[in-house]
């Protein structure tokens, strides 16, 4: 008797999970954005800490110093009271010329980091619940195609994001490159960014979204532009069908048992709508808009039972014999 | 006829000591038994019932705060389910802002307003009676809502379109946004007593210049909630339309817009902040004053810089929607708006600060908190400038960085006073002193607990951490500082709980407090503790602004109100001179009918738009009760 997948597959839920989805975090800075983000809060740093250490420190002498010994309240001392007076209004005075100061440096380093250029690498981010559509268009239609939740940019070059949402509101946020900007039911905004050196960055939504606000993860892959451009080549094309049997088995089924409602893989006849793009999804590094890190493994535990590792999200749970599950997982994987 | 009824009428000036008091709180005292509970207009009835009501919703709230820090302290914890955990910060974030904070400021002023200008109750009792039972039928809908599974999962900003009826199709997000309407219905009720007290029923002698700083900052914020709440109510009521019977004011495909719920929401969220801040600097200055033993420095300037907070706040909602692609200039301009507010802020920190510098501080447990209340905001402060620059706010805007700012503000500028208010009015609202050495370690616990709790944040939010994430995988490296959280969360619970038995333990047997225990100045202190229902045998005249200090052996007063029914005095607005004398109203059962026929009202409104129908005829009876002519003798004159 068959043992039900689920069961069978439930050590795969509980893997440690391999370190692998980025850095994630506005204090390592690897984009041009980041790093003009961070030396303008560094100056606020230092402005606010400075600031609250004199008030502590006055505060502290305020408390220490001897005072005046008479229990008399109203007993004011008039040359005191104007003294007081003027200092209160020196430093109120000082306040408003720091804000004013920190207003205008902040709005310098707003101009640096939303500054457009025309020649920016374009793309379009489309936002669902919970996951991300990646659209890479070219002004020839057959250069343009479609992947999901992992972002690969060419290091060095402006990249200008185009941010739209299918469902509700979303926030697009990669730390390490720049601030985020939201995906807006309706409008249309967009962020552009420029990463400085090769390497992972992991995104997340940063708007709540619903239920599984907290697994909507992205990677951004920066790549030299060389690679970049190979990859860009490979990734636009579709796939070719497996050649070993079990491959052959895992397409058939992939067709057969509902997927393709859902899944796009380009170069065959799965053209579902709702799901992520699956073209290329063997060479993702990430299952479940960053959820996992990619594995066979990790792969075939979300198949069997998505609700379990992302309870509420969209993908239901089909009934899959073991051989089955295996077959599939086989053929995604080799979608590379 | 009247001439003759007038002649015939007996005044406070034909009576005298224990003859009067008898006689004037015989009038003025709610009716014993249960019926007489439900019909009480007593301000201070009201507002005892008020503030241990709101501090009920800010136990319930801190519970929710706990279980999520429980949640969060380890990466990929299963001990809330994604469902749980959305449904507890929306209802922590909505039972703090709407069921804690706002209404505990307000029962404070409720309770205090009228002993501070010297007068005998509320401006509109009834109404204040009303505004009390709408708070608490608000109050328990939503948490029995939440009981039974159908708490709010949208957050306390509710966004569409994930609170749209597509997105949402349960009734939650319907009673978050029916909870808005009772909780503002209450909060405006409030306000418009409050501002008129201040403006009429003022002590004789009490020119504007003479208000306790305590008064100036209720009646700023008053204003700021009649001006603030009507866009929270227009935009939840939208909200409701759009769910029930398809209008689409912020359904985009149809010409709507989802940012128009966030300029209406933040337009009103935003003043909400100082709503809930500017009460806790009134409790500032008056905890201050007594403590340094010195009036408080630059009472003009505190007051103007009140004044200016207020205007500003109306002046940086947008802030809140920095990354919601706007143009680049006026994203800009709100950093200068916002930031802007350090300077009224500031000035009044620097005449705290002056004032202890001067003064003799006298380290009692208020004093503490306020203390502590100065080193946790103004670093609030200092990262709220950060938050208010465009470019910074890009990459902390919905992490946790924001998180620990607002509670640095909120809990820094609000809460710590609010305790130390508590500490600090607690012998004149029950008679007995709460414990001193409780209260040190339950200053402690707090200014330790809650620094560690919130301080990693920061560093979390820079890091990367979101907001509103149920849980966040192992690799993130985020484990520890939450940890820490966590267990900074479980020390400032644990000083709740010592606040709790401190006030449970001094109601049964702590020290008798006497009228004045602090020797403070203002003129609640002038009367018993607790205070007779008639606040005052004689209303007090006032000749300087620390009354009590000027001359605490016998404090001026006049004479001249009925003692046959309830009367208040009323002054001009600016010089406070006598002009009339206005009945007050009796005890009475509709405001709570009223409450009641509002509340069906409401609550059948989320479920079918014919409760509008049904739903109205039963509140016209209630108010044709309250309303009906009693025939006062004012009125046959």
């Amino acid at each position: 008797m068959p043992v039900p997948m689920r069961t069978a597959l439930v050590p795969f839920a509980t893997l440690p999970l391999a370190a692998c989805a980025g850095r994630q975090s506005a204090l390592d800075p690897q984009g041009l954005q980041s790093d003009e983000i961070l030396r303008t809060l560094f100056i606020f740093l230092i402005v606010a800490a400075v600031v609250w250490i004199a008030v502590v420190i006055v505060l502290c002498v305020s408390m220490l110093r001897r005072k005046r010994t008479a229990d008399q309240p109203l007993a004011l001392d008039a040359p005191f009271e104007q003294a007081t007076g003027r200092v209160v209004f020196a430093l109120g005075a000082a306040t408003l010329v720091i804000v004013l100061g920190l207003s205008i440096l902040s709005y310098a380093g707003q101009r640096t980091v939303f500054a457009k250029d025309e020649r920016a690498l374009t793309l379009k981010i489309i936002g669902h619940q919970w996951w991300w559509e990646v659209r890479y268009e070219d002004d020839s239609p057959d250069k343009s195609f479609v992947t999901a939740n992992e972002i690969r940019i060419p290091t060095g070059q402006p990249v200008r994001v185009e941010l739209e949402s299918a469902d509700v509101i979303h926030s697009f946020w990669v730390p390490s490159l720049t601030g985020k900007m939201d995906l807006i039911t309706g409008q249309k905004n967009e962020l552009q960014f420029t990463a400085k050196n090769a390497g992972v960055y992991r995104g997340q939504c940063a708007e709540f979204c619903g239920l599984q606000h907290a697994h909507m993860a992205f990677a951004v892959l920066a790549l030299s532009p060389d690679e970049f451009g190979r990859w860009r080549d490979h990734e636009n094309q579709s796939v070719s069908s497996p050649t070993n049997p079990l491959g052959k088995q895992g397409e058939q089924l992939f067709r057969g048992r509902g997927c393709a409602l859902c899944h796009t893989i380009r170069g065959t006849l799965a053209g579902g709508q709702l799901g992520p793009d699956l073209t290329h999804v063997g060479s993702r590094t990430t299952v479940a808009a960053g959820t996992l890190p990619m594995s066979s493994a990790t792969l075939a535990a979300w198949i069997a039972d998505p609700q379990h590792i992302k309870p509420g999200n969209n993908m239901p749970r089909m009934p899959l014999q073991s051989d089955d599950l295996i077959a599939i997982v086989h053929y995604l994987e080799q979608l590379k | 006829m009247s001439m003759v009824a007038e002649q015939h009428e007996l005044r406070d000036d034909a009576l005298n000591g224990l003859q009067l008091s008898t006689r004037v709180e015989g009038i003025w005292r709610t009716p014993s038994g249960f019926l007489g509970a439900l019909m009480s207009v007593d301000h201070k009835i009201v507002g005892r019932r008020y503030i241990v009501t709101a501090f009920a919703f800010l136990l319930l709230g801190g519970l929710l705060a706990v279980l999520m820090r429980v949640q969060l302290a380890r990466s990929e914890n299963t001990f809330l389910s994604a469902d749980k955990y959305n449904q507890l910060f929306t209802m922590h974030g909505s039972t703090m802002m709407f069921l804690f904070a706002v209404p505990v400021m307000e029962a404070f002023a409720v309770y205090l307003v009228p002993l501070m200008v010297g007068t005998r109750n509320l401006a509109f009792p009834r109404l204040n009676a009303f505004s009390y039972w709408m708070f608490l039928f608000g109050g328990c809908f939503l948490w029995i809502s939440f009981a039974v599974n159908v708490g709010p999962d949208v957050g306390w900003f509710a966004y569409v379109p994930l609170a749209s009826l597509q997105y949402t199709p349960t009734k939650r997000p319907d009673v978050w946004a029916q909870m808005i309407t009772f909780t503002e219905v209450a909060a405006l009720a409030v306000s418009v007593e409050i501002v008129v007290t201040v403006f009429k029923q003022r002590a004789p002698g009490m020119t504007l210049d003479r208000i306790p700083l305590f008064v100036w900052a209720m009646l700023v914020t008053a204003f700021l909630v009649m001006f603030a709440m009507p866009s929270i109510m227009v935009a939840s009521t939208s909200l409701i339309l759009d769910r029930l019977v398809n209008t689409r004011f912020y359904d985009s495909s149809s010409g709507g817009h989802p940012l128009l719920w966030q300029h209406l929401f933040w337009f009103f969220g935003h003043p909400e902040v100082y709503i809930i801040f500017i009460p806790g600097t009134g409790m500032v200055s008056a905890i201050l004053a007594t403590f340094a033993r010195r009036p408080v420095v630059g009472y003009p300037v505190i007051i103007l810089s009140l004044i200016a907070t207020g205007f500003l706040s109306f002046g940086l909602w947008v802030h809140h929607m920095f990354v919601t692609g706007l143009p680049q200039l006026g994203a800009g301009l709100f950093t200068a708006s916002s930031m802007l507010i350090a300077v009224p802020s500031g000035l009044q920190i620097f005449c705290w600060l002056a004032t202890l510098w001067d003064g003799r501080p006298v380290y009692r447990t208020p004093l503490l908190f306020v203390i502590g209340f100065i080193v946790i905001f103004v670093l609030g402060g200092l990262s709220g400038v950060m938050v208010a620059s465009v470019p910074i706010d890009t990459q902390v805007h919905d992490t946790y960085f924001v998180v620990a700012h607002f509670h640095y503000v909120l809990i820094g500028g609000a809460v710590f006073p609010l305790i130390g208010a508590v500490y600090y009015w607690f012998p004149k609202i029950t008679g007995r002193m709460l414990s001193e050495r409780l209260g040190r370690w339950n200053f402690w616990l707090a200014f330790v607990g809650f620094n560690v709790a919130f301080f990693p944040m920061h560093i979390l939010g820079l890091i990367g951490m979101p907001r509103r994430v149920y849980t966040y995988t192992a690799d993130m490296d985020w484990a520890h500082l939450n940890l820490l959280s966590s267990g900074g969360a479980a020390i400032f619970a644990f000083s709740f709980a010592l606040l709790l038995v401190n006030v449970i333990q001094s109601l049964r047997s702590g020290t008798l407090a006497g009228d004045n225990p602090w020797d403070a100045s203002t003129l609640e202190w002038a009367t018993s503790s607790p205070p007779p229902p008639q606040n005052f045998d004689r209303i007090p005249v006032v000749k300087h602004r620390d009354p009590l200090w000027l001359d605490n052996a016998s404090l001026p007063v006049v004479a001249g109100l009925s003692v046959e029914r309830r009367e208040v005095l009323l002054t001009s607005l600016a010089e406070a001179e006598p002009q009339i004398r206005e009945a007050s109203p009796e005890p009475s059962i509709w405001p709570l009918l009223t409450a009641i026929a509002t509340t069906v009202f409401f609550i059948g409104s989320i479920f079918t738009p014919w409760a509008v129908l049904w739903g109205t005829p039963p509140m016209a009876v209630a108010l044709i009760g309250w309303f009906w002519p009693a025939g006062s003798k004012e009125d046959e004159e």
